[in-house]
């Protein structure tokens, strides 16, 4: 199973320099780029040792978009999960959302299974919705994933990085892995599935679908709550020192300055007792 | 409560910085500030957090703790928030602290910012307003846990400042070890490597270049002038993309935030995901052939021209006034 958000491009979010406020319309919408890792991933891991891919977002209803590019990607089942009362949720309410909409596809498709899912998303990049559906499901988890050494139908062995540390780690199925993009590169949509994917139904489930209680999903299930956004001020300004282009030695020479000024000023600071 | 990450005794420096920001927020709430240590060496690691302001260390040994799984290391947070209830939990938004953060508050159901930048504290009704940058740092976000407890965030490394490290006589704390046992799932096989202290990290002086350097021969000259100033060399995406410069070492919202005295832009166009690693500077000085380049609005001080003449006559300056020797490769 594979978890896949839809986001609006943040490359091409602009800020408004009039009001100084963010410019959100007519920016497209994109399946979130590690999730799609996540996919090729899950298709590999398929190829290796069978099973069926099934993709699980959470989103308003055009997120179908995101949906259809995972089928048309490799993915065999594509579910939605959509409904007004999951909307501003958290990433609390998200994994509580997600768990409920992989319970009843676990059922469906009675297998234990291995959930993928990137290691964060493009907006709101808080790397916290894989772990913490981990912790949900009560699943072992392993994060930063950059290969999948061993696959059976009841263990897995995955390496994974982080920070200067490489891990080989195994874990029982089911289990949740969070992947880095270097896991495997983007697949490529052959026309025949591409075609196929425009008609396949991508099924739609709202809270009733997955037993979902009211007050666990969207703004009342979300303990944190955004109290203030702002776009922070504009900066000031840099002072031009000299000029450049017709006089490089001199703009140099007060660059100089102004560096070893800095500079004396650290040393001072080091020689001061104490510090 | 804070969380040391800690190895064989021994916290990451970011640990550190994430207590400072705690000892601010216990000052305001005016409660004892906590901090947490699992798996071996845990003791020693409290050690120094005593030296930097802590005022009681909850340490965890036992079976199944190492090596280190997110697992086990969450379950064992979970069981110290389940026995002290702290009103606030902070851990540093490393790859390890962002993993066990996150398991820790859906254990314990409550809610979790990511990568704070800023903290202040809402006194009356006791809430953490913790703010982060969203959209690829175009927007920060104020957020706030209100009905929920405890109140987690994890801190982005780099934006808080070091408490200092106080002589050992000067601080004491009580210390609290528990023993405990577990059996995470996950099992460890082999592991490699120990977690390394990024060189930009600490870095005083940061010399980043960006598409504008044009090529390794540009770099070169980076290279240099950060030798001159003790500095480091970074790079923006596309030069990391180009080849440049190892992807380790690249500033901004997809490689690392930094915070130095002296921050060299060269050849930087300034693109906000950039920006949002390198605005906590200190200093920043511009080298740019465009005056209307984004980077020149962040900078304090630019230089409008051609690096490959500026950067040059830059290194011969500085060290005809430093008193060295100019080396005749550069001439």
């Amino acid at each position: 199973m594979v978890c896949l958000k839809q986001v609006p491009d943040t490359q091409e979010v602009k800020i408004d320099p009039r009001t100084n406020a963010l410019v959100r319309e007519g920016v497209p919408a994109i399946p979130n780029p590690d999730d799609l890792h996540a996919l090729a991933a899950a298709v590999a891991a398929k190829e290796a040792v069978g099973g069926r891919v099934a993709v699980l977002s959470m989103g308003p209803p055009q997120a179908v978009r995101a949906l259809r590019k995972a089928l048309s990607l490799g993915a065999d089942r594509a579910v939605l999960l959509s409904d007004r009362a999951f909307a501003a949720a958290d990433t609390f309410a998200t994994t509580y959302t997600l768990a409920r909409g992989i319970a009843r596809l676990a059922r469906e498709e009675r297998e234990p299974g291995l959930v993928f899912c990137g290691k964060r998303a493009l907006d709101g990049e808080t790397g916290q919705v894989g772990p913490g559906l981990a912790a949900r499901l009560n699943f072992p988890y392993l994060g930063y994933v950059v290969r999948i050494r061993e696959i059976t139908p009841h263990s897995i062995v995955v390496e994974r990085r982080r920070e200067g540390v490489t891990e080989e780690l195994e874990s029982p199925l089911p289990a949740l892995i969070t992947v880095e993009r270097e896991i495997a590169p983007l697949p490529y949509a052959p026309l025949p599935r591409l075609l196929w994917a425009q008609e396949e139904e991508v099924e739609v489930w709202g809270a009733r679908e997955i037993e979902a209680s009211p007050e666990a999903v969207g703004l009342p299930g979300s303990p944190t709550k955004v109290i203030r956004g702002f776009v922070p001020p504009p900066p000031r300004g840099a002072e031009i020192l000299g000029d450049g282009r017709a006089d490089p030695e001199g703009a140099a020479g007060l660059l100089a300055n102004v560096i070893l000024e800095l500079e004396g000023a650290r040393e001072e600071v080091a020689s001061r007792p104490g510090a | 409560m804070v969380y040391l990450e800690q190895e064989e005794g021994q916290a990451r420096p970011v640990s550190w910085e994430v207590l400072g920001a705690g000892a601010e927020l216990a000052r305001s709430l005016e409660v004892e500030l906590w901090a947490a240590a699992i798996g071996q060496g845990a003791e020693r690691a409290l050690e120094e957090a005593f030296r930097r302001g802590a005022q009681v260390g909850c340490a965890v040994e036992g079976e199944g703790l190492d090596p280190y799984t997110a697992e086990a290391e969450a379950e064992a947070v979970s069981h110290l928030v389940d026995r002290f209830r702290p009103e606030i939990l902070l851990f540093p938004a490393t790859a390890r602290g962002r993993e066990v953060a996150s398991l820790v508050a859906t254990r314990v159901g409550t809610g979790l910012t990511a990568d704070v930048t800023a903290l202040s504290v809402d006194r009356e009704r006791r809430l953490m307003e913790a703010t982060r940058p969203t959209f690829g740092g175009k927007q920060m976000a104020t957020i706030v846990c209100e009905g929920w407890r405890p109140q987690m965030a994890t801190l982005r490394p780099g934006v808080f400042p070091l408490p200092p490290l106080l002589p050992h006589w000067q601080r004491g704390g009580r210390l609290i070890s528990l023993s405990l046992d577990f059996r995470p799932r996950v099992r460890v096989r082999r592991k490699e490597g120990r977690v390394t202290e990024h060189p930009l990290e600490r870095a005083e002086v940061v010399v980043a270049g960006g598409r504008g350097v044009g090529g390794p021969r540009g770099f070169e000259l980076l290279r240099e002038l950060a030798g001159l100033l003790g500095g480091v060399v970074a790079g923006t995406r596309p030069a990391v993309e180009a080849g440049w410069i190892s992807r380790d070492y690249q500033v901004g919202q997809t490689g690392r935030a930094v915070r130095p005295r002296l921050y060299i832009a060269v050849g930087v166009s300034g693109a906000i995901q950039h920006v949002v690693g390198m605005q906590q500077a200190r200093h920043i000085v511009a080298i740019n052939r465009d005056p209307g380049a984004p980077i020149m609005r962040y900078a304090h001080y630019a230089v409008v021209g051609d690096l490959f003449e500026v950067v040059p006559a830059l290194i011969r300056q500085l060290r005809e006034r430093k008193g060295m020797q100019v080396e005749p490769s550069l001439l």
